[in-house]
């Protein structure tokens, strides 16, 4: 075998959709449960169904496109998928997405520059093979712990290898249930999950959605919706989801975390030095959730300050500084996406070029060089599209790339902490794994430092406090380790109100931003961190911290700030936490498309984005008997009972006869 | 596995009960009533015996494999016992209820023999013995897999199915049998049949070696169903005589509507 196919089995097993019987004695001798499956699951949008629906023998040993078509065009005959993740990350590149995402629901349309359209200009994902957005009516699983992948190769080894030619019956077979209820598109699942008509209503999709988190260095009124007098904010933006062709597995280390790290790195930074010497303009964080998915977060939030349903509006916004993919930087150069189309109006060109100069300015005595891709070229996938969509803002976008994307994984679940090469020294603690500064976090703290400083600058603070802004790297790579590595950790632990410990997970969490109803949580964990790295303690009652005020008679500040009990850490000597009120402006708001609250399901704006219900997802393994035993039970079974309503009859027909002893009449008349 | 082998498993293990219910009970409704009433016993006897192995298991140690072993053990014996005196107890209340109907009736003679109860009551407790034995079974045969990912043998269905239909027979023979015997107030016949139901459950303690068990099964259901045929009133010539037909009152029967 070669290296690869050692790597990356596939099992392909016969299989079928079934309804689950109840785990008793004679059934644990039948089935081996797998402990840990993931599926694809169905998504839908305004115009197609994509992922899988409820397998074959043989061995081959790579997930990639042209084999995944091949079993698609033979489905007939293939049953399902299971694909056995590797350990290690594949040595060539794998993308599961388009090549150009969000194509249609960005700024370039047809209408905006037809030159730019379609990704005519630059193609961001080459290596994308569009996988994801392939419609299988087949599930495919992807089995991650190491034992179940064994059973299944012991038991295939066992029987399913040719002897002579033929496999011997009984052969291993695995079963895969996957089923998803929805169907054709979201209008469709929508209208037949409608609860207006029907008493119990059953839902068969549910929108993608969850909610953005924001703060801002400046409180800002968040009951008094709309436009605020005199208020002028710096939009910093980072995205918080990703996606892999499985649900349940959406590490996105390069694709989100690099970014939204470096952003909460650089809010945390500017903390101090906005008490000390404010500068004039807010500074805004947002971190927007279901990206990936068209943009949900980031067009809610233009669509809520279109209509006056966020604190500020469209006419607040100054600028907009976007942190995209920066993990992966070559020979340390920055790259300054900025939108050619809106950049022919003067007055925004020289607001646009004031900001690069601004981050020109940060960038001295930095390792971080910014530069500036062509002038022509557009922007990349980025939420800052949705703002351009409304109006011509100046903006620009970081990324590690000059043209197409370096991440060679984008939205698969290679795109994980081993793949952003978090190397940690061997025989290290969790503890002391998550206090090690590594390489990727040191680089990363420049790119916060960068931020951080262009931020200050421009919102309109002092050129000279500038070398006084610095990233703290330690805070980096406690932020890499628990978004990678860990999210349960004592640092994270110590960060959070003590009813949210339970979502903490012994994994990197699941940036797939899921469907509405659950709160995903990579969202849980941002708001927290935004709230303590920025915010600040504040010595008051705990009930009163509950109940979002300052003291028993405060009215207001719940409109300004929004409070948190944080359970703390406990002291050397002690098991009892510490905790304490953090006192910040980090809030969530919705990231749910508005298609779904205007009820444009087929709409072209905005993301229409939904996924199916299933039943439970499982996947058990057995041995199948062959055809022969089957039909020879069965004929035995019909000749029994033939034979035994003959003799039973021609028994009952004479049974006078038969029973006829002359002493008592027969016990079997007839 | 498939549907094909949960019919032909059914039709394994209740093919015979099937047919003997259609042809000579089916349609004499108080000869349903007695079947009937025959499983009913069955059941309280099993109702008794599961509880005492539910609360002995309770007591017991759960870690000791050897203890467990024994309980089992002791259970099958107890069960089997408390089925038969639930036998009897079912014999002693159809004689009276024979009493009783005698008085209804209005002709001379029983509405049922007690023969006939001796055969309807076996096969009411066969059926319902049959039922517990084999129906958890079944509902997994409808699944995709069969048994042996775990190495066990992949006849296990069959095997049961068999083991079932012996059961069934066994339970209608002993039922006939055991009636007669007491009849003639013969104990050491109700002795034969309790000790012979005790080597069939405990022959179960064979598998999964089934060749060792189903085959002593089988020679004892032969014995067992030559002696309820001779207590029943049969004998070798009547079987002779029948066979070639030789038997007036078979072929008038047969000739009457031409």
């Amino acid at each position: 075998m070669d290296p690869l196919s050692n790597k990356w089995i596939i099992h392909l097993l016969v299989c079928c959709v079934f309804v689950g019987v109840g785990c008793s004695s004679v059934d644990k001798k039948i089935y081996v449960n797998l402990n840990y499956t993931v599926s694809c699951v169905r998504l839908l949008n305004a115009t197609h169904q994509i992922g899988c629906q409820s397998s074959l023998s043989g061995n081959s040993p790579l997930f990639t496109r042209s084999i995944m078509m091949k079993l698609k065009s033979s489905s007939r005959r293939v049953a399902g998928v299971a694909v056995v993740a590797p350990n290690t990350n594949l040595g060539e590149a794998f993308s599961p997405h388009t090549t150009c995402p969000n194509e249609n629901t960005g700024v370039y349309s047809e209408t905006y520059d037809p030159a730019l359209a379609n990704c005519n200009a630059t193609v961001w994902n080459p290596l994308g093979n569009g996988l994801s957005y392939e419609e299988f009516d087949f599930p495919i699983f992807s089995l991650k712990d190491d034992n179940d992948t064994q059973v299944i190769r012991q038991c295939y080894l066992d029987h399913n290898l040719p002897v002579n030619g033929t496999p011997q019956y009984p052969l291993c077979a695995m079963e895969l249930y996957s089923h998803m209820f929805a169907v054709t598109d979201t209008a469709t699942c929508m209208r037949r999950s409608d609860t207006d008509f029907s008493i119990n209503p059953e839902m068969v999709c549910d929108p993608l959605g969850d909610y953005n988190v924001w703060g801002s260095t400046r409180p800002v009124n968040n009951t008094a919706k709309g436009h605020k007098m005199g208020e002028s904010v710096v939009i910093a933006a980072a995205r918080l989801d990703s996606r892999s062709f499985f649900f349940d597995i959406a590490p996105g280390a390069e694709s989100a975390v690099s970014g939204f790290v470096t952003l909460l790195a650089a809010a945390h930074a500017l903390r101090d030095i906005i008490q000390e010497a404010p500068p004039n303009r807010t500074i805004l964080y947002t971190f927007f959730q279901g990206e990936t998915f068209d943009y949900i977060g980031s067009s809610r939030m233009v669509y809520e300050m279109e209509n006056d349903q966020f604190a500020v509006d469209l006419d607040n916004i100054h600028s907009v500084l976007e942190v995209g993919q920066v993990g992966l930087r070559n020979d340390s150069r920055l790259w300054l996406h900025t939108d050619p189309v809106s950049r022919k109006n003067d007055s925004v060109n020289k607001e646009v070029v004031e900001l690069i100069a601004n981050l020109k300015a940060a960038a001295t005595n930095l390792s971080v060089a910014p530069d500036e891709p062509g002038v022509s070229q557009p922007l990349p996938p980025s939420s800052f599209q949705r703002f351009l969509r409304a109006r011509s803002i100046p903006g620009v976008v970081l990324e590690d790339h000059k043209s197409e994307f370096t991440n060679k994984f984008y939205e698969s679940m290679y795109d994980n902490e081993e793949y952003l090469n978090l190397s940690y020294p061997p025989n290290l603690t969790p503890e002391e794994k998550m206090e090690h500064v590594t390489e990727r976090a040191k680089a990363l703290a420049e790119v916060a430092t960068l931020v951080a400083r262009a931020l200050y600058k421009q919102a309109g603070g002092a050129q000279n406090l500038l070398d006084k802004i610095q990233a703290d790297p330690q805070i980096v790579t406690q932020m890499l380790y628990g978004f990678l590595v860990r999210t349960n950790n004592t640092w994270f632990q110590q960060l959070i109100p003590s009813d949210f410990v339970s979502h903490l997970t012994n994994g990197p969490p699941n940036l797939y931003v899921g469907a509405i109803q659950q709160s995903s949580e990579p969202t849980i964990l941002v708001q927290f961190l935004l709230a303590n790295l920025t915010g600040s303690t504040i010595n008051i009652t705990r009930e009163n911290c509950q109940n979002q005020k300052e003291d028993e008679t405060d009215k207001e500040s719940k409109h300004i700030y929004s409070y948190w009990w944080i359970q703390g850490a406990a002291p050397p000597n002690s098991t009892e936490r510490e905790g304490y009120c953090v006192r910040s402006s980090a809030r969530l708001s919705k990231a749910v498309s508005p298609a779904f609250d205007l009820k444009q399901f087929t709409s072209k704006d905005y993301s229409t984005w939904a996924e199916s219900r299933w039943k439970p997802i499982k996947g058990r393994i057995f041995l199948v008997a062959s055809h022969e035993l089957e039909m020879l039970t069965l004929g035995v079974g019909v000749g029994i009972l033939v034979t035994s309503l003959l003799l039973t009859y021609f028994i009952s027909a004479k049974a006078d006869i038969i029973f006829s002893s002359g002493r008592e009449p027969a016990n079997a008349t007839y | 596995m498939t549907a094909s082998v949960f019919f032909g498993c059914t039709f394994i293990a209740f093919g015979p009960a099937i047919a003997l219910f259609l042809f000579t009970i089916a349609r004499e409704p108080l000869r349903v009533i007695f079947l009937i009433a025959g499983a009913f016993f069955w059941l309280v006897s099993l109702l008794l015996s599961s509880l005492v192995w539910f609360i002995s298991v309770q007591i017991s140690n759960k870690e000791n494999a050897a203890q467990q072993k024994g309980l089992l053990i002791f259970g099958v014996v107890l069960s089997v016992l408390l089925q038969e005196a639930f036998r009897f107890g079912y014999y002693k209340l159809l004689k009276k209820a024979n009493e009783g109907l005698l008085t209804l009736s209005q002709e001379e003679t029983m509405p049922i023999s007690i023969r006939q109860l001796a055969y309807v009551s076996g096969l009411g407790f066969g059926f319902m013995s049959g039922a517990f034995s084999v129906v958890n079974i079944l509902a997994d045969s409808v699944g995709p897999g069969t048994i042996g990912i775990h190495g066990d043998s992949q006849h296990y269905f069959l095997s049961s199915a068999f083991m079932t239909m012996a059961i069934i027979l066994l339970h209608m023979f002993w039922g006939v049998v055991f009636f007669d015997a007491c009849e003639k107030q013969q104990w050491w016949a109700v002795a034969a049949v309790v000790v012979s139901h005790l080597v069939v459950s405990c022959l179960t303690f064979q598998n999964p070696g089934y060749v060792a068990s189903l085959v002593p099964t089988y020679v004892i259901l032969f014995l067992m169903g030559a002696w309820a045929f001779y207590s029943a009133g049969g004998s070798l010539r009547n079987l002779k005589l029948c066979l070639t037909c030789k038997d007036k009152d078979f072929l008038l029967a047969n000739n009457r509507p031409r």
